[in-house]
């Protein structure tokens, strides 16, 4: 208990941009129109691929000889790289129609 | 030096992601928005690879690095190429999975570095961020996969009695085998570590489970929602502000997308949650089919001649367009009556289709304007000026169940009033139930005529009989 509160002593920068992220994401996002509600997913989808990010870190950090860790990373990497590379295509195949009309 | 530089690198990342979804707010600056968040993420992996240190060490194993996220690239590139604009909420809900599971791996990893590392100090922070992103990740892994297997079509819906207290007795299990881990060392606790993970995939696949085709926008939009809390565990891990901003932003977007669209159905969460859609409703469903009476039938042609000989005509489009490609022919079919000086218009429900928004999306791919796409509220106000209404795949959108029936699952959901109009022409492909597995009592009604058939076929010969006229 008590380093979980000495954690949040040491993290609370974190602690608020967790908090206003949270409502900072309920105000962007209220404002959408229904109609743009499939490529707002895709497209959130797509940001929450930063996640590669943890993934080169922990890739990046194992010794060369650590061969289940190099493998779970190198695995993460791909996850996560399609996860971005994917999801941005993506939404931006689905915006394009929605544009090309104008 | 390099570390400020990343720490803008990572300052830019946050912005850009938060303009982006600012952006697509607009239709006509969406696109643009997508692009400066994927310029943004850009700046933000490749400073990673290149100025991320620890303790003063950077990072090696290029080769791995640059190979995994080749790999990626490619295959990520050409399935979202590829993939038809149909089988959209297939490919959303696997590269969401694909996320979900890039967090657990990185759990996976840190736990066995911190196994490793025996005899240091371990925070009980850092490995409370590194089970719960483990938990989170692998629930929205196992989880999306579910999904995409159901929305293909490969995975039938499937629950069993108690199986929500199934469902509780894992969550239950998975908390207390979370607090043995946290109040021991990591090598005492590595056997529960993988005993939660095993769990955590378990709970996933079972909580997508039972949950109808009907509700899977909400469950997309939910499971989206935790890889983003996954990617801000991550983030709280290594102290990463881009990845704190990037996730939280997703799930408290998610969240919130999730909530507008329990909101459509006149739902609450945890009903779509716990309800298993239709599960109850289709025994009595099959009582009450023998004495619905006839329902009446309407070629191609008559369908031809109405639609010709109107004033006001709204399209409802619903799965089966998507599933019949239909949408191309049917802006065909709209060109040419609005030629003839009838007005065409879509009434689209914010839940038709597999995804919110789908029908939009597909619409808007064959070049139909926005203009055209009247949202519920105002479609219900137009519905009775209108002389045909042609229902295009859609089915529980239209449900008068959900007004009048207070005994069916659907009860309470705003819906299409398409019995308004004074002529109603359903096209399915047969007398079977929709997703939901309600019968729709519309088809019986003296107003409503049937067309059976493949969307895109009987759209492509009413476009064929209107042409001879």
């Amino acid at each position: 208990m008590e380093s979980i509160l000495t954690w949040i002593t040491e993290n609370q920068q974190m602690i608020y941009i967790v908090i206003l992220m949270i409502f900072l994401g309920i105000e962007v996002i209220g404002r959408v129109p229904s109609l743009l509600h499939t490529p707002l997913m895709s497209g959130a989808n797509a940001i929450h691929g930063v996640v590669i990010i943890g993934a080169i870190i922990v890739m990046g950090k194992a010794e060369s000889d650590n061969y289940p860790a190099l493998i779970l990373g190198f695995l993460a990497v791909i996850l996560g790289t399609l996860n971005v590379v994917g999801g941005f295509v993506v939404t931006d195949r689905m915006l394009d129609m929605f544009k090309k009309k104008k | 030096m390099e570390i400020s530089i990343l720490t803008v690198c990572y300052l830019i990342g946050s912005v850009t992601f938060i303009l982006g979804l600012k952006m697509l707010s607009s239709s006509a600056l969406a696109w643009k928005g997508n692009l400066i968040a994927a310029v943004g993420m850009g700046i933000a992996i490749l400073g990673t690879i290149f100025l991320y240190e620890e303790d003063g060490v950077k990072l090696h194993n290029y080769g791995w690095i640059f190979g995994g996220i080749f790999i990626g690239t490619v295959a990520g590139y050409l399935a979202a190429k590829q993939v038809k604009m149909t089988a959209m909420p297939e490919m959303v809900s696997l590269f969401n999975g694909m996320g979900g599971a890039c967090a657990m791996l990185i759990s996976i990893i840190e736990f066995r570095h911190l196994v490793d590392v025996s005899g240091g100090e371990v925070h009980g922070g850092s490995l409370f961020i590194i089970i719960l992103g483990m938990i989170i990740g692998s629930v929205s892994f196992a989880g999306s996969m579910i999904a995409w297997g159901k929305l293909s079509g490969n995975v039938k819906d499937f629950s069993f009695n108690g199986q929500h207290i199934v469902n509780l007795i894992f969550l239950g299990i998975i908390v207390v085998l979370t607090v043995m881990v946290l109040s021991g060392s990591p090598q005492e606790g590595a056997g529960y570590f993988y005993a939660i993970l095993a769990l955590s995939l378990f709970y996933g696949i079972l909580f997508v489970f039972p949950i109808g085709g009907a509700d899977m926008p909400v469950v997309i939009s939910l499971l989206n929602s935790f890889t983003g809390v996954a990617a801000a565990c991550g983030g709280l891990l290594y102290n990463n502000k881009v990845m704190l901003t990037g996730g939280i932003l997703v799930g408290a977007a998610g969240t919130l997308l999730t909530i507008l669209m329990c909101k459509a159905m006149n739902r609450s969460l945890t009903n779509v949650l716990i309800g298993s859609f239709g599960g109850a409703s289709k025994v009595a469903a099959g009582g009450a089919a023998k004495e619905q009476g006839n329902y009446k039938e309407m070629s191609v042609s008559d369908a031809a001649m109405v639609m010709n000989y109107a004033q006001k005509v709204i399209i409802v489009p619903g799965y089966g367009l998507a599933v019949a490609q239909a949408q191309h022919t049917c802006h065909e079919l709209e060109n040419f009556l609005t030629a003839k000086g009838v007005d065409v218009k879509y009434a689209i429900h914010p839940v038709a289709g597999r995804m919110p928004g789908h029908m939009n999306v597909l619409l808007a791919e064959a070049n139909i304007s926005d203009e055209k796409m009247l949202e519920m509220e105002l479609a219900n106000e137009e519905f009775p000026t209108t002389d045909v209404v042609l229902i295009l795949g859609a089915n529980d959108v239209v449900n008068p169940a959900a007004k009048d029936d207070p005994s069916s699952p659907i009860y309470g959901m705003p819906i299409l009033e398409v019995g308004l109009a004074k002529t109603v022409i359903m096209n399915k492909r047969s007398m079977r139930p929709g997703y939901a597995g309600i019968d729709n009592d519309l088809f019986f009604q003296p107003k409503t005529s049937m067309l059976f058939g493949d969307a895109k076929d009987v759209i492509q010969q009413i476009l064929a009989d209107i042409k001879s006229f």
